[in-house]
């Protein structure tokens, strides 16, 4: 009989089954694989911005050694354009701009990195060689590389369909409630932003090999994804026409994703037609560089925002205007970011009653720019954060006491902001105060003195975050113009001798899903978890599901493997009730046990499954043989994780270095399953969170050349960039999905940026400074403690 | 990269003869520089002449008050010599805050000294010890040697041998890195040797440079407070998305002022 330790189930810290073949070598990721005669492919891509292609001349290339074909977009006849999976309307109705976006560049180029050609080699070496002796003629074009000159009367224009560079004008809320809530305020406070743009940074860069089998026709695709169904939908129903049947996308072991692999990007469909035409494995991997200049980038929001307060501090009313970059081209849920993952978290937190926002997304000539851990959910809570704290100073209110005020009780919920969302649950005070306590805010005051006696200036920030996950409802993201359903699959498979295999459309990029998911069995129906093997990212082994993002995979993909589950019971519970001679009513289960009420016999799982498939004494009649089942998960709602994260910085006032000294995350994440993973989950997204508050900016110069685009310029967060964090969790329990979940693999990267900010303004508070942009940089913070004399109060 | 012909001399002369005899070679030493250039193809020599067999490019050895570094001292044996640690102890710990363990356990002094990036770490240290260079055909004086942007003295085919430098009696250095790539954004390395006071300048411009206003004041008064009110110019300095030329030169007396400190 299985007998699973109490130290295996939910609530267990069980070490990630997965890292002994990562941390041995053995892990297999795309570029590890070698199919037999496989060529390789090498992408020439633009090196301007903005630029009319006159003519290729690629004679020359394809007579070089080891060259196997050279394409060009005009060689890619019949292939579709690489489709957006979301519509956004405007104001008026009307459906958002929605410009095509060719596999490869036609007539025009649009940003440094598109591609241009691909060169299939027998090396890549050579494939390198050929690409250099490939002659473009490009007439420059004047290039716009940021909102505003994009939208600047006049500008040049990057697409035929997009006139002015404008994709959508959007809006949400009652503007006439929300003006009238500002024409009673007390005070109004304006605050202007720029969210900065990030560079992801996946450890793997993306990979991709195309195969192609004569004989049956089919297709493969072995790809760095984080959602494999969801790109042989895309890229075989949109761009290359290649039935379901005659394709597979496979995505083996994906070293870390944050968003950028969720996409369905050129390279991949390039590798598979020139599989097909070649009749032979094609594969391409990035190089650090073409990462930067071709995975799609995150943020990237300038913002203009006012927030109405009564005499108490009693937040009125929120007004909000952003202008959201596109970059050259709709990636797969651009339009979706910063709108209904942005704009519907703007009530937070807070009691708000009116807000109302207005989102105009605009085409620049940069990357594409598209869901990015926490996507939309970082951008609306930095400005929240950021926005209340400059409330509270302007106001003359404690930063903490503001926030309580304007909370949402713990006795409220559900609760219905005035934004679309509907809150299950949460306890902000609750998150709050264990944070303040954790941080021990009361003795900062003290921590402050000692620093400065050291010559250093110390500050504190809070950040009271709220998001929205567990994506999500299909019905209401189809009504809101998501063109694909969001719900999840999850098959158990019992085998005759009671181990389990889990099939799951979710995909682990780094999460620990092999190890999560197989606690959940564990817990529920006590197979151990050494016993319990989770398989994912194979189109051709798991049944149509969508993959891994918005911190989706156990509250969607965990709550259809429990649903699974409750068939297996239900079905287990008829085969004992006939192998026992009892009725299916007093048959009892409990972790692998199926049990006559009131009475010792019982069957175990094993015997159960074995009895499921050797039916010789078997309900044949009323039942078909075998132990698995399948459930499609559709969540009822979002899930919202939220809490309080406390960051504490010292600044060294003669070169302006921010070091975070001090950490501290309280957050609701609902039933935790592996408190060490989402521990670990938490860690990661804060360096992240860290990462963009202090270090990380994408920066293109005025003719779209971007100058961070290596490790050299880009500032990746480093271990000595990072303090111990100390990390709790507070759980209210998600009440509409069957484990009570929530997720975690955003809160980090969502609610730290606004706490290290507000810390750093904290820090120098001296000097008279209102707000710091992101990234607070040594030479950044120096200006402004060299422009500014330090006011010292009170004396 | 592109294709390169190998070559793996043991002596300084038989790698004098294939530099001298194509034009187009390069040395490549610990190729910390010059192999991610390969990489990314920005350089396409004819060959490359690997330094690492020849033994009289390495080792450390102390004679009276000079203390001679072959070129193709690892970064890592600079930092854990004892005479060096001794001796020029500011040296050391500069050795110690290149790049990360693996880079210093493959690039050499030589390597970086003859390559001149602006943001390196030694150039700073051997115009302020004074040292002289020791080429296959002269020695060059460190004041001559560094000569702007990646150039120095070196003439093509020229290789650099050693570093001699006289034994100093205060050493110090601080540097802000470049918070990206971690090079030196701007540093400082401030010496007295024979009761001669320089103070050389790193990161800060195109070039390492002596700033000799400061090395006066010191001079006077060796102590941080001595050189905390001398502003460096920002003209000529650079500028990028990291740091302004103002931000760099007001990084100068910042980082000449811990050099002191750190000296003691």
């Amino acid at each position: 009989m299985n007998v699973v330790t109490p130290f295996e189930g939910i609530g267990a810290s069980v070490k990630r089954k997965e890292d002994l073949r990562f941390l041995s070598g053995r892990g297999q990721y795309t570029d590890d694989i070698a199919r037999p005669g496989q060529a390789y492919a090498y992408i020439l891509r633009s090196p301007h911005a903005h630029a009319r292609i006159r003519g290729i001349d690629a004679a020359a290339a394809k007579a070089m050694p080891g060259v196997v074909a050279i394409f060009t977009g005009a060689d890619m006849t019949g292939v579709g354009s690489l489709p957006c999976g979301w519509q956004i309307h405007n104001k008026d109705g009307s459906p958002m701009a929605e410009p095509p976006h060719p596999v490869i560049a036609v007539d025009k180029v649009r940003h440094v990195g598109d591609p241009v050609a691909v060169v299939v080699a027998e090396s890549k070496a050579q494939a390198k060689d050929a690409a250099e002796a490939i002659n473009v003629d490009y007439e420059v074009l004047p290039a716009v590389a940021t909102m505003e000159a994009a939208l600047a009367p006049g500008a040049p224009q990057i697409h035929e369909g997009a006139p002015g560079n404008l994709c959508y004008d959007w809006h949400i809320g009652d503007k006439a409630v929300n003006d009238a809530a500002f024409a009673n305020a007390y005070k109004v406070v304006k605050f202007e932003t720029t969210n900065n743009r990030l560079v992801p940074n996946a450890m793997e860069p993306r990979a991709a090999i195309g195969d192609f089998d004569p004989a049956t026709g089919e297709y493969t695709l072995y790809t760095t994804s984080q959602n494999p169904h969801v790109i042989r939908l895309l890229m075989g129903a949109f761009v290359l026409q290649i039935p379901e049947a005659k394709l597979r996308v496979v995505a083996p072991d994906v070293g870390g994703g944050f968003g950028s692999k969720i996409f369905h990007y050129a390279e991949e469909a390039i590798v598979t037609w020139a599989a097909g035409k070649l009749h032979r494995p094609v594969k391409w991997t990035a190089e650090r560089t073409e990462s930067f200049m071709s995975d799609a980038h995150g943020r990237d929001h300038v913002t203009t925002a006012e927030l109405a307060l009564d005499k108490d501090g009693k937040f009125l009313g929120l007004r909000v205007h952003t202008l959201a970059n596109m970059g050259a081209y709709l990636s797969t849920f651009a339009p979706s970011v910063p709108t209904y993952l942005y704009a519907t978290l703007l009530a937070g937190v807070y009691t708000t009653p009116t807000i109302y926002a207005e989102v105009k997304a605009v085409f620049t000539n940069t990357v594409p720019v598209d869901a990015y851990r926490g996507a939309g959910r970082p951008e609306a809570t930095y400005l929240l954060e950021r926005l209340v704290d400059v409330a509270a100073a302007e106001m003359g209110m404690d930063r903490v006491e503001i926030r309580r005020r304007n909370f949402i009780p713990a006795d409220a919920f559900p609760y219905q902001t005035p934004v679309a969302l509907q809150y299950d649950s949460g306890n902000y005070h609750a998150t709050l105060d264990q944070a303040l306590e954790v941080a021990d805010w009361k003795g900062f005051e003290a921590r402050r003195a000692e620093a400065r006696a050291r010559g250093k200036l110390r500050g504190i920030g809070i950040s009271t975050y709220l998001e929205a996950c567990g994506i999500a409802p299909s019905a209401v993201v189809g009504s809101l113009g998501a063109r694909a359903g969001l719900y999840e699959v999850g098959t158990i498979r019992v085998h005759p001798t009671g181990s389990v295999t889990v099939l799951t459309g979710a995909h682990s990029h780094g999460q620990g899903h092999e190890t999560t998911f197989a606690q959940l069995v564990a817990d529920r129906l006590g197979v151990p978890v050494a016993q319990v093997d989770v398989v994912h990212g194979d189109t051709a082994k798991v049944p149509f599901g969508m993959g891994t993002y918005g911190s989706r995979s156990l509250a969607v993909g965990g709550s259809a493997m429990f649903k699974a589950m409750d068939k297996i019971i239900a079905k287990g519970k008829k085969i004992a009730a006939h192998l026992m001679e009892a009725s299916v009513e007093d048959i009892e289960f409990d972790r692998g046990n199926f049990r006559v009420a009131g009475t010792d016999r019982s069957k175990s799982l094993a015997e159960i499954a074995l009895a499921a498939y050797v039916p010789h004494n078997y309900p044949i009649e009323e039942l078909e043989p075998g132990l698995e089942e399948t459930a499609f998960y559709d969540p009822k709602n979002f899930t919202y994780p939220g809490g309080c994260h406390i960051a504490e910085v010292e600044i060294d006032p003669e070169t302006g270095k921010v070091e975070m000294v001090n950490f501290t995350a309280v957050d609701d994440v609902g039933r935790v399953i592996n408190p060490m993973i989402v521990e670990g989950q938490v860690h990661g997204g804060i360096a992240q969170g860290i990462g963009q508050a202090l270090l990380e900016q994408a920066v293109y110069d005025e003719n779209g050349q971007l100058l961070s685009a290596s490790m050299m310029d880009y500032t990746m967060p480093r271990a000595d960039d990072l303090p111990s964090v100390g990390v709790a969790t507070h759980a209210t329990l998600c009440t509409h999905n069957p484990l009570g979940v929530k997720g975690c693999g955003e809160v980090g990267a969502i609610g730290s940026p606004p706490a290290v900010i507000n810390a750093v303004v904290d820090a120098l508070r001296d000097y008279g400074v209102r707000h710091i942009e992101m990234p607070a940089t040594p030479a950044k913070i120096w200006s402004i403690i060299n422009a500014g004399r330090p006011k010292m109060a009170a004396e | 990269m592109y294709d390169f012909a190998y070559h793996k001399p043991t002596s300084i002369a038989d790698a004098v003869k294939i530099l001298s005899a194509d034009p187009d070679a390069r040395p490549i030493s610990g190729g910390q520089t010059l192999l991610p250039a390969l990489k990314h193809r920005l350089n396409k020599p004819s060959a490359l002449v690997d330094l690492s067999a020849i033994a009289e490019l390495r080792g450390i050895k102390r004679d009276g008050n000079k203390i001679t570094i072959g070129a193709m001292t690892r970064h890592a044996d600079v930092a854990s010599n004892p005479e060096v640690k001794a001796a020029i102890p500011a040296l050391a710990r500069m050795a110690e805050s290149i790049g990360d363990p693996q880079v210093r356990n493959r690039g050499t002094m030589g390597g970086s000294v003859s390559n001149n990036d602006p943001a390196a770490d030694y150039p700073a240290a051997v115009l302020a010890l004074n040292a002289t260079l020791v080429t296959d055909k002269r020695r060059i004086a460190a004041d001559d040697f560094f000569q702007g942007m990646f150039t120095t003295a070196l003439e093509p085919g020229e290789l650099l041998v050693a570093i001699e430098i006289p034994v100093p009696e205060k050493t110090g250095y601080a540097k802000m890195r470049n918070p990206a790539s971690r090079y030196v954004m701007t540093g400082v390395f401030v010496a007295r040797t024979g009761g001669n006071v320089r103070v050389a300048v790193n990161g800060a411009g195109p070039c390492v440079f002596r700033q000799t206003e400061m090395e006066k004041a010191l001079t006077a008064n060796w102590s941080p407070d001595a050189v905390a009110n001398i502003k460096q110019s920002p003209e000529g300095l650079n500028g990028d998305i990291h740091g302004s030329a103002e931000y760099r030169a007001h990084l100068v007396t910042v980082m000449a002022k811990r050099a002191v400190a750190d000296a003691g």
